[in-house]
Parts: structure tokens; sequence; C-alpha cells
């Protein structure tokens, strides 16, 4: 049954200014459409071309039931070409990563291709002779996506050919990506072996939704980070703090420190919150690393790099960004109630070994599928997943600091760190995107 | 220098360990670790570093402490079903009595079960224990878990292959 798929009127009225409906993150037909629409017209991450340092290199992942694979070619470009070989359709490699020398060749019939796509060679090439094999798609080679953009090593791809300008999309929301590539003395990020990948039974917009809500930790967090401080209380003031209790306390602030740390709200999804400080604030100097900063850019610009400590930046829909600390996290729909989410931690090229020690220590304590504080959000997400088959009550609601006439306008600009006005920031966008004519799409 | 401990005493607290975490005697397990000991679970095969490459655990204490301390708490959410665990362990073969460098070393190949309410997951691999005598007392310097799928998208494991 499609309700949706032709209906935009249907798909409007599941937004309300306060609340969104519960097909949003439970229905089949939804999650398809968002797959074709939202996820095609958006401008996706697919990975760092740290990944990919030399010609030949490759990775591979899969956007929105996309097989795709990251090349660097051999003018030293990175190139996005969809997995599928021009002849039957064969994934034309399968690692994850690797390095395939000068040529992407088909394990099925030999078919080889550039490090661009273009198609190389055909075993027995005679045998299309006096066939109109010139002239159809499979002549083309590897198909590239449509669009392509990277951002100081941060590679995005746009699978529609119609949809917003890279530039546009995102706007001034890359300052944080800048932020953390500036953290690195050099301006340079790489990304720092395996992600953490962990595997969500929950509709994907949950996991994305939470990483600016700062009204759960103190709830949802509790029993780790505050047991993290229970443990930690009887210590005097002056005792130095071992690592993990420094990432660990900041989880169990009060409201007023996340209210007070502000949201920053720009269009078509994306959000930070952390405007005025943020849970990282307060960890503890490293002098070797800020002396090399203000050798670098001058203490000025140094002292203004180091001083921009944001909590999460969300690209939406598909990567949040914690600059201060170098992680990263990539959303990965697989269907309706799963998602995939992948954890990268990112060196800051010339920078000291002990700041890749504290971010592989966050990244794990955070986002690893052993992490104590991730169990409790994970739980949260199912518990959202098996609720919302409830009757009695089809809405969720996203009304906290709602303004029925502010938001009519468009709402870009800062907010209350509490507000949430970060996911109904998401939700404009999905319902735009949604329903958006299929020239623009 | 002489042995670290008998070969059974060295096999038997590969055994006990486990048996410690089956049995939810977490405070006792806690104690068989020395105070500069890690728990390890490695991200990828042949991991060379647990503070500068990811892991799935590289706990020192203090994070074991706060992991057995959590599941004690009412308000560990994703515990108010428990999970429970078994571990099915082949016999650990002593690697190295550790009469040169103080430090025994065990290798222990395993499957996992962690099981929560309806669901149940199995895991496999293969366990190293480096034991040393502390006081006097045989303890865990380090317990190293090489999980054969480490490099899977995993759903929580929320206890201690």
């Amino acid at each position: 049954m499609t309700r949706y798929r032709d209906n935009p009127s249907a798909l409007r009225s599941l937004v309300r200014g306060g609340e969104v409906h519960r097909d949003l993150y439970t229905s089949r037909e939804i999650f398809e459409l968002e797959m074709e629409r939202l996820w095609h017209s958006a401008w996706v991450y697919v990975g760092h071309d740290s990944q990919v340092p030399a010609p030949g290199d490759y990775c591979t992942t899969e956007i929105a039931g996309q097989p795709l694979v990251m090349t660097r070619a051999a003018d030293g470009e990175v190139r996005v070409l969809y997995n599928r070989c021009a002849h039957r359709g064969a994934r034309i490699v399968s690692a994850t990563a690797g390095n395939c020398g000068g040529v992407l060749r088909c394990p099925y019939h030999g078919w080889t291709y550039r490090l661009d796509g273009t198609l190389r060679t055909i075993p027995l090439k005679s045998g299309y002779a006096n066939t109109d094999f010139e002239e159809s798609p499979a002549a083309r080679g590897l198909a590239a996506v449509a669009g392509l953009a990277v951002h100081r090593g941060f590679v995005f791809v746009r699978l529609s050919p119609n949809g917003p300008e890279f530039a546009d999309y995102f706007g001034e929301s890359l300052s944080s990506i800048d932020n953390m590539a500036d953290r690195s003395p050099v301006g340079r990020l790489e990304i720092a072996g395996a992600p953490l990948r962990y595997l969500h039974d929950c509709n994907w917009k949950m996991f994305i939704e939470n990483l600016n809500d700062t009204m759960h930790p103190m709830v949802a967090h509790e029993s780790s980070a505050g047991t993290a401080r229970e443990l930690w209380k009887d210590q005097p003031p002056e005792a130095p703090k071992p690592m993990v209790i420094e990432q660990f306390l900041p989880f169990v602030s009060n409201y007023d420190f996340f209210d007070k740390m502000g949201v920053k709200i720009y269009d078509n999804g994306h959000s930070y919150t952390g405007v005025s400080f943020s849970i990282h604030s307060k960890y503890s100097s490293q002098p070797e690393y800020e002396a090399q900063m203000e050798r670098a850019y001058g203490a000025d610009r140094a002292h203004a790099i180091l001083g921009e400590i944001r909590h999460n930046t969300v690209y939406y829909p598909s990567l949040t960004v914690k600059g201060a600390i170098q992680t990263i996290r990539v959303v990965r729909p697989i269907a309706v109630d799963r998602t995939l989410i992948e954890s990268f931690t990112l060196r800051l090229v010339g920078a000291p070994d002990v700041l890749l020690e504290r971010s592989v220590l966050y990244n794990r304590l955070i986002n690893a599928p052993t992490s104590v504080v991730g169990h409790d959000d994970m739980h949260c997400y199912r518990s959202i997943q098996e609720g919302l088959a409830a009757e009695g009550n089809e809405w969720v609601s996203i009304s906290r600091n709602y303004s029925r006439q502010s938001e009519e306008r468009a709402i870009a600009g800062t907010y209350n760190g509490t507000s949430e006005i970060s996911v109904r920031g998401q939700i404009r966008a999905w319902l735009a995107a949604m329903t958006a004519d299929a020239r623009v799409r | 220098m002489p042995q670290v401990a008998s070969d059974h005493e060295l096999v038997e607290l590969v055994y006990t360990e486990a048996r410690l975490i089956d049995e939810k005697r977490l405070e006792e397990w806690y104690d068989l670790y020395a105070d500069d000991a890690r728990y390890w679970i490695p991200l990828t095969r042949g991991q060379k570093s647990g503070l500068t490459e990811n892991s799935l655990m590289y706990e020192d204490k203090l994070l074991l402490k706060v992991r057995v301390a959590r599941l004690r708490n009412p308000h560990a959410y994703s515990q108010a079903q428990p999970s429970w665990c078994q571990h099915i362990l082949q016999s650990p073969a002593i690697e190295d009595r550790g009469s040169l460098s103080g430090i025994a070393v065990l290798r222990t190949p395993f499957v996992y079960v962690e099981s929560q309410r309806d669901s149940q997951h199995v895991y496999a691999g293969v366990a190293w224990h480096h034991l040393k005598r502390v006081d006097q007392r045989l303890a865990i310097a380090l317990k190293k878990v090489e999980l054969v799928n480490c490099e899977a998208a995993l759903p929580s494991l929320q206890l201690f292959p």
C-alpha cells in the first residue's frame, strides 16, 4: 500500500508545529521514500580522503542502498563511483578497503576500468564488433555519482543530479569541520584506524535527533557518568583527574549548564550545541600542543581556534562531528528500524600523541557497542521504536521552547541549549526534501 | 626467578575468572585484577595499541569499577531486563610460565554467549591471560580478548567476554 508516495499533502500532515507523527519512525514506506528523496538529494558523507592516500587506494560503503567505492585516481583526485560492473552488474571491489594497483578489475569476466571509472579493457573484445556496444551504457564504464565535494578532506556526495549546491546546503555550518581541521598545527586531519561499528535496532532519526538533545544526559547517563562521579567524589579538588573522569563527569552536569551551552541552528537541518562552552571545555590543558599551535598560527588565532569548543555538530542527515575531541559519527540507515553507526577517531596531523589518546578514549567511552553510555542511549532508542506502536497517541512531541509565531519563518540563529529546536530544524529539512518537486529533488 | 605459580593454579585462575563473570560475582571478579591491569578487547586483528587505536574495551581498574558499580545501579536502564552470559572455555594452554619475566601467559579459545530476554548473541575468540604474583597472590595483569568478529558491526555487548 502506498499512502505517501504520490501524496505530498499526506506527508505534510505528518508534521505539525510541535509534533511529528510516529510514521516518520515506523513506516516502511516512509523509510523507502526517505532513501529515494532525502538521502538522494542531500549531501551525504562518504569518507575522509586520508582513507585513500595513494593512487589505487579505495574504500567501499553503502548509502541509501547504493553500493559505492571511493578511489584515489591517477591524477591524485578523489572519485566516488557506483561499485557495479558496467557489464553484468557484479560489485567491482568487495573488500572494505585496499589498493587495486592502477586498475579496477571485475572478478567475474575480467573487465577492467581506470581509477576514474572509464572502461579500459574487455577480454576478447572482438566479440562486440558490429554490435551496438559503443552506444550502450556498458561502454561508458563505471558510473560516477552526480555530485562530489571535498571540504578539508571530508568527502560528500549528492546521488541525485538535482538538489542544492554543496556550499548552499551546508553554509556556515562547515565552520565546525574547519575548526576541527584547524586544531592540527598543519591544518590537516587523518582517520586513525578502524571505526567502532555499533548496530542500532532503531530508526536512524532517533540517533541523529539525540545528538543535540541536551535534556537526556543527566537522566539516561546517570548510571554511567553518575557512577564515575560517585567513585571520584571523595577525592580532594586538587587531585589530578584521570582523563576518563574528565570525560565522564560533564555528562551529568545540571540543566542550567546544558541550557546556557546554547544551540546554533542553520538551514537544511544542520545545527550545533555548545555555542558558549561545552562538556569538553574543562579538559586539562596540553602545554606542548598549545605552544605548537601558537607557533603555527600566532597567539591570537591559536587561542581563537582552541577557544571554540563545540559539543555536537549535526550535518544532516548523515554525519555528526565533535571538533573539540576529534571524533565523528556516520549514520548509515539499513531499514526502518535498523541503523549502523560508525564512529571514527581522527588524528590531528603534527600534534602530540596525547591528543590522539584522548580522542581514542572518548570514542570508546561513548560510541563503542561495549560503551555503558551507548548502552543506555541504545536502550532508549529501542524503547521508542517499540513504544511508538502504542495506540492512544500517534504523535511525538518536539515542542520544548516552540513558538508558533516565530517559527513560521526561517529559524536559523542561536537559542537556549535545552530547546528542541534542533529537532524541529531537522524535521523541517526532512519535510522539504520529502515533498520537493522531483525536478528539484 | 621462581615459577609464577603451579600449572594447576594458573589454569584454575582462568576458569575462576570466567565463572565469576557468568555468576555475576563481579566484585570478586574485579579483585582478581592487579591494580595496573588492563581488560582489552581489540577492534582489529593484530592490533598493536589500545592507547592510540580504537578498541572495543581497553579498561583500567577505574573503568572496570565503573562498569561493575553501574550494573548494581537501579538506573542502569539498559539492564532493567538483566543480561546474562555464559563462557565455554577450551582447556587453557600455558604459553609461557613466566620464569624469566614474572608474567605467565595463557591462551584460551572460547565461546561466549550473551543473552537478554528473547535475544541471544554468540561470540567466539581467544582469550589471553597475563598472570603475575602480587603480594603472594596470583593476579591478572592483562586479559586480552580477541573476538573472531572484532571488526563486525555489533549490537550492544553489555557484559564481559
